[in-house]
């Protein structure tokens, strides 16, 4: 799954044309570590479909909250470089994130 | 037929695997159903673990990784599904997950815990993931030289609001008490205090998030003026206390107090025969770590006397063509002894159409009271799984004239 970070995230994401869904964490949330692998499964799933990203919010807290993220995990899903929908929450599955990209692609 | 268990939990956390930890090391067949990804329940969202006894040093996701090696170790198994309905009639009971698979088993452990309450504030869904947070370890980086507020002032509430401390700038604890009145511990009101990064508001409760797009404001309520006030900031945290998971029990003979946690006695054992409760979701004093661990070995305990009890029932008395000279006794009373041994005379052990099953009335609880014995000794006559006699203190020649 592709890095973001401040230098690339305009490029990456509010730039780029299509589906890209982004993976926000950070090292001290568990719940984020959990969901992860879970994502890049989904990113495998969607290969050509949609386009998979995770940002770490260390370092780049400013870049999360300007896109209206101050919770984790939070998922993003951007299509055509606008943000469509925002999941949220300790609880959150995998699953949840499936069914909403599936709407998109 | 698919696999039957002799134990089956619900709940990963620190009752369910306490329970598993005794319930696999007594080689019972054990399963722990749970719904998240991670074991571990509320321990995995938190930091600080001061009291857990006989482990000094430790944070809450250490101590519970290491109870959930410990679970492993003798053989637990362990599965992942949220369990949404429950079919207890009959030894042999039945889980079914959300997703739709069974499991089977003989008996059962309710430790689901409990999850945190909702406040209920206009706003709150809608701000959740955008500056409205219930995981004080997941969120606090957002807040580093930031403004929080913490909703609650119970023992989460005050620890989380201290862990807060170390990331934002300030951090206001909103409490519905009179001023200088909190739920916490003294230990905690104390270190809140000393702590120069913490204010109070009291008498007040969250009525309102407002925000654009992220949380800008949180508007308090005075509940003895019923005044708003807005109050800036950029995140709210709420520990308002928790709500037991048990809506799964709605549609069973498992009874609730009125805020629908579990009633169980002292041997853990609810209202249905079989079915255990262990942990945050039943009705106690004390919800912490280390009685949930309690619960849950006390649990497994009393779920392998039951189990033993029962199935030796079974094969003995309800699955035989004899006839079932049934004697409760005990040890420590002559009375039974004396009877015992008139009944051995009568040789109803040499009799290939009678079988005798002695019952002790201290260690077999579950069938004393499933029969109603109240006096030893008490004979019972059982043929085909039906009681034809029973004699309560019976003479010598009583037993002569039944049993020959
Ligand atoms: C912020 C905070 C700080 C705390 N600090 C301390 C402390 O310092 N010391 C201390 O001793 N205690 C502390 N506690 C309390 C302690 O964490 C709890 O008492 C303990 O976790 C209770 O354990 P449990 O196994 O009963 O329930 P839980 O920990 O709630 O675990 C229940 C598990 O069941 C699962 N579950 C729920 N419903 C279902 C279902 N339908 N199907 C399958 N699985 C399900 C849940 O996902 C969860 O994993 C704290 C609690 C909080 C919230």
């Amino acid at each position: 799954m592709l890095e973001l970070n401040k230098d690339n995230f305009e490029e990456e994401v509010l730039e780029s044309e299509g589906i890209v869904v982004v993976d926000f964490w950070s090292e001290s949330c568990d719940p984020c570590l959990e969901l992860m692998p879970e994502i890049e499964n989904l990113a495998e799933k969607y290969e050509g479909q949609a386009k998979f990203a995770k940002l770490n919010i260390k370092g780049n807290r400013r870049l999360a909250m300007s896109q209206q993220v101050m919770g984790l995990p939070s998922i993003v899903i951007y299509q055509d470089g606008e943000k469509q929908e925002h999941l949220s929450g300790e609880d959150l599955e995998a699953s949840e994130v499936d069914e909403a990209v599936a709407n998109y692609v | 037929m698919a696999e039957v268990y002799d134990i089956l939990i619900i709940g990963g956390g620190p009752a369910g695997l306490s329970c598993a930890i005794y319930g696999s090391r007594s080689k019972l067949k054990t399963l722990v159903l749970e719904s998240s990804r991670k074991l571990g329940g509320q321990v995995a969202d938190y930091h600080e673990m001061e009291n857990y006894p006989g482990v000094v040093d430790t944070t809450a996701p250490e101590l519970v990784d290491s109870f959930e090696e410990h679970a492993k170790k003798f053989g637990a198994e362990f599965a992942r599904g949220e369990v949404a309905e429950l079919e207890l009639d009959g030894f042999i009971k039945k889980v079914r997950t959300e997703k739709g698979e069974e499991y089977q088993a003989k008996s059962i452990v309710i430790a689901t815990g409990a999850e945190p309450r909702k406040l209920g504030a206009k706003g709150e869904d809608e701000f959740r993931g955008k500056g409205v947070s219930y995981c004080a370890t997941c969120d606090a980086d957002f807040y580093v030289d930031l403004d929080v507020v913490v909703v609650g002032n119970g023992n989460s509430a005050i620890e989380e609001a201290i862990y807060l401390t170390k990331f934002a700038r300030k951090v206001t604890i909103i409490v519905i008490h009179e001023e200088g009145k909190m739920d916490a511990e003294k230990l905690f009101q104390e270190r809140a205090y000393a702590n120069d990064k913490i204010e109070f508001v009291w008498n007040s409760t969250l009525e309102e998030v407002k925000g654009e797009g992220i949380v800008d404001t949180a508007v308090l309520k005075n509940v003895k003026t019923g005044e708003l006030t807005e109050f800036d900031c950029d995140g709210i945290f709420i520990f308002v206390g928790r709500v037991p998971s048990t809506d799964f029990l709605e549609d069973t003979e498992v009874d609730l107090n009125e805020q629908g946690y579990i009633i169980t006695n002292d041997e853990m054992q609810t209202s249905v025969q079989g079915v255990y409760a262990a942990g945050d979701v039943r009705d106690k004093p004390v919800r912490q770590v280390v009685t949930a661990a309690g619960d849950g070995a006390t649990a497994a305990v009393m779920s392998q006397s039951y189990l033993e009890a029962e199935e030796h029932w079974r094969e003995n008395v309800l699955k035989t063509d004899k006839q079932v000279v049934v004697a409760f006794w005990n040890p420590t009373d002559n009375d039974s002894l004396d009877t015992l041994q008139t009944i051995e005379k009568l040789g109803v052990e040499e009799d290939d159409n009678k079988k005798l099953v002695k019952i002790d009335t201290y260690r077999n609880t579950l069938i004393t009271e499933r029969y109603k014995v109240t006096e030893i000794p008490t004979i019972l006559l059982i043929e085909e799984g039906e009681v034809v006699e029973r004699l309560t203190k019976p003479a010598a020649e009583d037993l002569e004239e039944v049993l020959s």
